[in-house]
């Protein structure tokens, strides 16, 4: 008999051999996100003199391979805010989540009236402090998020928070590879914020449309189905299943020097 | 030595359904000297008789801003508000650090209600010995709430709470219709002749023993105490001869 209350139920060393306990090591460090898994490329987004227009397509890429194809990367927000998530799509439905939470609770407080309900930069505060206090935890939200909507001054909002919980905010976004591909684009439209006055519903769509087809065109991690959505004070209006439009490749004619063409 | 045997502590209901300490919590707001609270469609009025202990000491304060949209009158333990009035304050500015929002009214009065209501629940606890009138402006515009120590808490049009605030409610049910209607000023009048009302005859309204507190659409909650209020105090006064008739309170009931 083992009077060693540790070895009880354990099998005995004399008939089986020295126990590897190893195995039953369970306290591994605690291992935080080195890098994202399944990730979303570049969200854009602009503003115009009445609200906001955001777009993302549906793509979730496994490293370069187009793992899912219907993934909707805009999430609405009570009835003022769409956020656009780029980059881990997991920590995305995480955020997810939480949000729901929040509006749950929110809702039980005051469900009933408009005024007092969470607006865009309400909900850009609270979403860089949990990005910002995730990072200090050295266990970052693998994301780069884009916050449209209206603010509680009933202004067009737009404003971004990433991983580290940076913010910033212009009368044009985007995330990933669109900050150089398609921001450069938009800010021909609007350079500041006293253009944005000037500029229509139609005109920041068809900016935002002409944003997707050049990042598609360039960006090997995106895909031409997105989504899309014009946030004004009369709602939201969201568009899940759009095909990019009028593509021309005569461009890539003339591109010599990789892929399979090499001179 | 007791009353009876159910107000050994603040959890035990008593075979009729009550729970004395409760009770008990409520008559030692009736001790504090009176708050009135009126709320129009702009604006939102405390106003509020202070007390002082001795000649030589200073007053009890009884208007306390909390964050710059709203503040809160209160009756009775003045130690308590304060404990609820950190409270407030804390949640306030983490509502405004966390959303970037002035915390709403209705939110930051359920939060003190639903802690006033644990330690009536909660062995060892006692219920807080004070009651508020909660007053500001938010997303929804003006607002006057009241909590009491036993966690209840309602929405309001005009409240007085606190020693003989019968009066002041009397006062305040009388003139009922006219405040949604009314301006920052003449919310002012009204709940300074409220407080006059519930005055015992031999004090006044001066300077030195009212508080005033005022919200409204567009103005932060601000407190006017000393010589800020002097010209409040006298327009109101002016024609006493005539307050006096139409709001001479018959026989009443008299709390305290």
């Amino acid at each position: 008999m083992n009077h060693f209350p540790q070895a009880w139920g354990r099998p005995r060393d004399d008939i089986y051999g020295h126990y590897n306990s190893s195995y039953l090591q369970t306290a591994n460090p605690t291992q935080h996100t080195q890098s994202p898994v399944v990730t979303g490329t570049s969200v854009v987004a602009i503003k115009y003199k009445d609200g906001v227009v955001i777009a993302a397509d549906n793509l979730a890429s496994y490293g370069s391979l187009a793992r899912f194809t219907d993934v909707k990367r805009l999430r609405k927000f009570n009835s003022s805010t769409v956020l656009g998530f780029g980059g881990d799509v997991s920590d995305m439905q995480y955020l997810d989540r939480l949000l729901n939470d929040l509006d749950v609770k929110e809702n039980y407080s005051h469900a009933d009236d408009e005024a007092s309900q969470l607006s865009a930069n309400n909900l850009h505060t609270y979403l860089s402090k949990v990005m910002y206090k995730r990072r200090t935890d050295f266990n970052p939200l693998w994301n780069h998020i884009l916050v449209a909507g209206i603010s509680s001054e009933s202004e067009p909002f737009l404003a971004s928070v990433d991983l580290l919980g940076t913010t910033f905010s212009s009368p044009s976004l985007a995330t990933g590879y669109g900050a150089h591909l398609a921001q450069p684009i938009m800010r021909k439209l609007v350079p500041d914020e006293e253009a944005v006055k000037g500029i229509s519903k139609e005109q920041a769509v068809d900016v935002v449309k002409e944003c997707m087809k050049v990042l598609f065109y360039r960006d090997a991690r995106s895909m031409d189905g997105y989504s899309i959505a014009v946030i004004s004070k009369e709602g939201i209006e969201i568009k899940e299943n759009e095909k990019l439009e009028n593509q021309s490749w005569q461009f890539a004619e003339r591109i010599r020097g990789y892929g399979t063409q090499v001179n | 030595m007791f009353r009876n045997n159910y107000d050994n502590d603040a959890i035990t209901f008593s075979p009729q359904g009550r729970i004395f300490q409760v009770e008990y919590a409520q008559e030692a707001v009736k001790q504090g000297s009176v708050v009135v609270g009126i709320v129009s469609k702009t604006h939102v009025v405390l106003a509020a008789l202070k007390r002082n202990a001795e000649e030589l000491s200073s007053y009890q304060k009884k208007i306390i801003p909390i964050d710059s949209h709203y503040g809160i009158a209160l009756a009775g333990l003045a130690s308590d508000a304060r404990v609820l009035s950190n409270f407030m304050k804390q949640q306030s500015l983490a509502s405004r650090l966390n959303y970037d929002r002035a915390i709403p009214l209705a939110e930051i009065t359920q939060r003190i209600g639903d802690r006033a209501q644990k330690n009536t629940q909660e062995y060892g606890k006692r219920p807080y010995g004070v009651g508020l009138l909660i007053a500001g402006v938010d997303a929804r515009g003006p607002h006057l709430f009241e909590f009491q120590p036993s966690g209840v808490t309602q929405e309001m049009i005009a409240s007085g709470i606190g020693a003989r605030s019968q009066m002041a409610r009397t006062y305040l049910e009388r003139n009922l219709d006219q405040f949604e209607g009314s301006g920052r000023e003449e919310l002012v009048k009204h709940a300074l002749r409220a407080l006059k009302d519930s005055l015992s005859q031999d004090k006044e309204l001066t300077v030195d023993n009212t508080s005033i507190g005022i919200a409204g659409v567009g103005e932060d909650f601000k407190l006017y105490e000393g010589a800020e209020i002097s010209s409040w105090l006298e327009t109101t006064f002016e024609n006493k001869a005539d307050d006096e008739e139409t709001a001479a309170p018959e026989t009443m009931e008299v709390d305290s």
